[in-house]
């Protein structure tokens, strides 16, 4: 296809801006990480007067960054867990059956994504505190397993969505073929559909895990100072007199590590799963 | 075809544990919060629930009073929320969708630069977040440096996180976190439309230009429809980037909704009225979706 000058230009300027738009924060978070905290403290360097990996140090007794670390990672991979075997059988339902009330469920499911989470908060707060004390010990409130339930329910509608149109894309022959050959709905699920479906549980799989781990609003008022996840704690190198910015780049880069690997590892699934249901 | 014996109740059972979840946490705390906001839950009520009493139609009349602070401050929120989402998902959108049409032919370096561009989308939102607060700082930021001292369009240093500059440092940030979902889906969107319409087109003549408008966006269409609205939703609800940036109460320039429905919530702890505030959100929220999955099937049917 022939490109007129004009396109080119175009394309050149759209590249350079949006290049320096999404690289300079990554610039000033991995070079502000490596800068002693004197650089950071007074005007704003481009580099640093020596690099130092002492924050990369200081960040776990700053703060109990490995304790916040450990929260989220307990949390985000319970709820995805969880969240993934539920979504693969309701997914499989309405992809493979035709039953009364399938419309009024996906309907129900899909809507309430579109709802805002301070919608939720206040009620799940009082709700949460109310079970607790009809308990008489503390199961919900300010706890990893509260945490757990309320994120595998914010990720299961888009989940069960996602994997549904990509269950539609594998040939139902498929799960006939085995059913003749005598095994029955769970086992053509779990022998046939499941192997072929690999991509899009591991698109689903990436996504519950991403928001989960970068989830804040529950997080702020759900947790306590044992229960705390790192979108929170992170905050905390902030709230002291003095504010380690290089810490907090540096704490920042650590948290993002899992999940930006992860995403560029599966990427292809995770684009082909996400974009399944909206281009169709 | 075989028979398969299948006992009815088989997909009930599958979408049960779903249905379930989401009866409990979203079905109903949604019903308790509708009904919160028709008590008077104040703080002494918390873990009393029971005993908080019947306020009628109060907290609603409380919160759409625009004479009193209260009603005006909300109604204040929910304007600057609008400028707030015009803007963000329009600037989103329309990066989103250059980008996708200079990376649409192949080339050398595209594959890199479309995963650059999808990163902050994988980051999570406060760490990404949280490094643009370090760069708006006044005295040791990036952007207060270059502006002075790099570019020399400023003389004095500006507080970016304070006052009324804080409605743009929020909106710019917000872009960054957004734009790249745009990209994702409008690329991916692109990737599905036939290339022999653009052979078509060339043998007829059209350049890229006509070639974008005439194929690319509206076969694109669809894809907008839905883009659009989650591109609204996620922004008019966005609590993220303020509290990252700001805390748990935002500068009054930057005091969208759902970070002044939080912060009243939990400074004065009046649940009931935050419900009702949470239930005319979701109100509107309800109507806009309506009238536009409306309009926009109804445009579709016609074309």
């Amino acid at each position: 296809m022939h490109e007129p000058a004009s396109f080119r230009i175009f394309r050149w300027v759209v590249v350079a801006v949006l290049s320096v738009f999404t690289l300079v924060p990554f610039y000033v978070m991995l070079t502000s990480a490596v800068k002693p905290l004197g650089d950071v403290q007074g005007d704003f360097h481009w580099w640093p007067t020596h690099a130092t990996l002492r924050p990369f140090v200081d960040i776990w007794s700053t703060v109990p960054l490995g304790r916040y670390f450990l929260n989220s990672l307990f949390v985000c991979v319970l709820s995805t867990v969880f969240s993934v075997i539920i979504a693969i059988f309701a997914a499989y339902a309405v992809s493979r059956f035709r039953f009364r009330g399938r419309n009024a469920f996906t309907g129900t499911v899909l809507s309430t994504q579109m709802f805002p989470g301070i919608l939720f908060l206040l009620p799940l707060f009082l709700i949460f505190v109310n079970i607790d004390k009809s308990l008489g010990f503390t199961a919900l409130y300010q706890t990893r397993l509260g945490l757990i339930v309320t994120y595998l329910t914010f990720t299961l509608p888009f989940s069960i969505w996602m994997l549904a149109s990509y269950l539609d894309g594998i040939p139902r022959e498929l799960d006939e073929a085995a059913k003749v050959d005598g095994t029955g709905d769970l086992g053509a699920l779990f022998r046939i559909v499941l192997p072929a479906a690999r991509p899009g549980v591991i698109a689903v799989a990436v996504y519950a895990f991403m928001t989960a781990w970068g989830e804040i609003l529950f997080a702020s008022v759900m947790t306590n100072d044992s229960t705390k996840t790192l979108s929170i704690g992170l905050q905390y190198y902030s709230t002291q007199i003095n504010v380690y910015w290089n810490q907090v780049m540096a704490a920042s880069l650590v948290v993002s590590v899992p999940v930006v690997a992860g995403f560029l590892l599966l990427q292809r699934y995770l684009v082909a799963g996400l974009t399944a249901g909206a281009v169709k | 075809m075989a028979v398969s014996v299948r006992p009815r109740w088989v997909p009930y059972l599958m979408v049960l544990p779903a249905l379930l979840l989401e009866l409990l946490v979203h079905i109903i705390p949604m019903l308790v919060g509708i009904w919160m906001s028709f008590v008077q839950l104040t703080q002494f009520y918390i873990s009393n629930w029971a005993n908080a009493p019947w306020a009628g139609l109060g907290n609603y009349k409380v919160a759409l009073d625009t004479g009193s602070p209260i009603g005006s401050d909300l109604l204040h929120s929910f304007a600057i929320t609008i400028v707030y989402t015009l803007i963000v998902v329009g600037v989103s959108w329309s990066l989103g969708m250059s980008a996708a049409l200079v990376l649409q032919s192949t080339f050398r370096g595209r594959g890199v630069l479309r995963t650059m561009f999808l990163v902050p989308y994988s980051l999570p939102v406060y760490a990404g977040v949280i490094t643009w607060s370090f760069m708006l700082q006044r005295d040791n930021g990036l952007v207060n440096h270059v502006l002075i001292e790099d570019l020399h369009v400023m003389d004095g240093s500006s507080f970016w996180l304070i006052g009324n500059k804080a409605f743009a440092s929020m909106a710019v940030v917000a872009v960054w976190r957004s734009w790249p979902f745009a990209f994702l889906m409008l690329t991916a969107g692109m990737q599905s439309i036939p290339t022999d319409m653009y052979d078509a087109a060339a043998v007829d003549g059209a350049g890229v230009w006509r070639q974008a408008r005439h194929i690319t966006l509206a076969m694109l269409r669809p894809v907008n429809v839905v883009l659009v609205l989650m591109l609204f939703l996620w922004t008019f609800n966005d609590f993220n980037t303020p509290f990252v940036l700001f805390g748990p109460t935002a500068p009054k320039s930057a005091d969208i909704i759902s970070i002044h429905i939080y912060s009243n919530s939990f400074v004065n702890w009046n649940f009931g009225l935050g419900s009702a505030m949470s239930v005319l959100l979701l109100l509107f929220l309800l109507v806009v979706t309506g009238v536009w999955l409306l309009v926009m099937g109804r445009r579709s049917r016609r074309a």
